[in-house]
Order: structure tokens, then sequence, then C-alpha cells
């Protein structure tokens, strides 16, 4: 996660200026490379000091599974990068609700403590937002 | 208003290059900014000169150099995105430059909106 940290240099000063910047994981961890570059983004956004919430919906509660064994299929395992994500002082992780339970998943299969919601307290969520990317 | 835009699918292949730029055209027509087009993921793709489309198509690099002479537009490809599939300063087209995820935050926190384009 190191190769991606340059360009953090601030054209202007904006110090002082916090979003609320919301970082919504639709896709499953390994089929496409979105769950690992929006990855990539959540930790910089820390470097800005922005108020940063993460949310799972669709196949994207399939980042946070646990026990995620990539070995055979050639790709790195990023999932313990959840777990750290605590310490760039990210700490609002959401689940949507029906997207889990469609899944057969509850919270006790996620490696990182979440707060579930359903699809009206997302919607709520989502509307409090500055900025919402969507991967 | 002041917009910035995400690109997060490969030209051609999908149609977010094509509704991103068409959306650039008319905000700038109607008096709005484009802060930054910040290309990622597959969005890369978007900036190597070597895209040679047949004639009787659009040349989707070369309208991003127009609109990026013609309006200053501020073209950001990834970084570590464009290491990933090769897109590097040696086959980048006219208009675009290099940097990191950093400038995509940043439009985010200047901008009044950002509109991502991708799936």
């Amino acid at each position: 996660m190191t190769e991606s940290t340059g360009g953090i240099e601030m054209e202007e000063d904006m110090s002082g200026t916090v979003k609320k910047f919301a970082f919504i994981n639709r896709k499953a961890p390994y089929g496409t490379i979105y769950a690992l570059e929006s990855l990539e983004v959540v930790l910089i956004s820390a470097a800005f000091d922005q108020d940063v919430s993460l949310v799972f919906a669709d196949d994207g509660v399939y980042q946070l599974k646990k026990g995620q064994a990539t070995k055979a299929v050639g790709m790195k395992n990023f999932s313990p990068t959840y777990r750290a994500l605590e310490g760039y002082d990210i700490e609002k992780l959401y689940v949507e609700k029906s997207s889990m339970e469609a899944r057969g998943l509850t919270t006790d299969d996620l490696i990182v403590d979440v707060e579930v919601l359903d699809s009206a307290e997302m919607a709520a969520l989502l509307e409090e937002q500055d900025v919402v990317l969507s991967f | 208003m002041k917009f910035g835009i995400l690109i997060n699918e490969g030209p051609y292949n999908h149609q977010s290059a094509d509704s991103a730029y068409q959306f650039c055209k008319a905000a700038i027509e109607r008096g709005h900014e484009i802060d930054r087009v910040f290309f990622y993921h597959d969005g890369v793709n978007n900036a190597t000169k070597l895209t040679e489309p047949p004639q009787d198509d659009r040349h989707i690099v070369n309208r991003w150099s127009k609109l990026a002479e013609e309006h200053g537009v501020d073209l950001v490809v990834c970084v570590a995105a464009g290491l990933r599939r090769g897109i590097v300063d040696d086959n980048l087209a006219a208009g675009f430059r290099i940097s990191g995820l950093g400038q995509l935050v940043e439009s985010g926190i200047r901008s009044d909106r950002v509109v991502t384009f991708g799936d």
C-alpha cells in the first residue's frame, strides 16, 4: 500500500477544511480490482484528516469476510488492512443489513467491528455526506 | 459550481469516459468549472497516446487533450493505477499529468460536487 502515497502535497492551503467522505464498497474483493484500489484511496484520505466513513453493500460485504484464503488464486490477501484502519483513525465502518443477510452472513463472520444499518439508515448516512465515492 | 470528476473505467470498453466527457463539456458551456478530472482503476487507459481507434470512431484520448488545451481542465492520472497498467510518462497523451491519489481527495475537498463515472 506504500506505492500510492505520493501526491499528498497540497496545492493550496486547505488545512482546516474537513469534509465528510463516504466510500461505498459494492464489489467482491478479488474478482475485480475495485476493492483493493478503493482501500488505497481510503488510506490516502486519512492523510488529509477528513471525516471518513466506509460503507459495505451488495457483494462488498464479502470484503470483510473472515478467513479469506487467496493463495490458490494467486492474489494477495489484503483483508488484514481493514483491521489496520483504526490506526489511521478510520473507525466508521457500516454494513448494509439486507446485503449481509442475503449472503447468509452475520457480524460474527466479519474481521472488524461494524455498525449494521438498514436501508433507511443508510440513506440518512449518505444524505449527510459531502463526498460520496462508490467503488 | 465547481465539479470534481472521477473516471473509473477504460475508454471504448465502457460508457463512463464518454459520459464524463459530455458532462464536462456541458458543464463548461453552462459556465461551471471543472476543478479536475481524475482517472482511476482502468480509467487510466484514457491517457495513453498509443490509442488509435478506427477513422470513423470518436478519438476519446484526443478529445480529452483538446478539452485540456481549450479549457485548461486538469487531467490527472493516478500513478499507482497507471503503473499497474503500463501508463507512464513515456506514453502519456498531451494535457494529462501523472500524480497521486491525494489529488482525488484534494479535489473532493475543494469541489462543490464530485461526480463518479463508472460501474
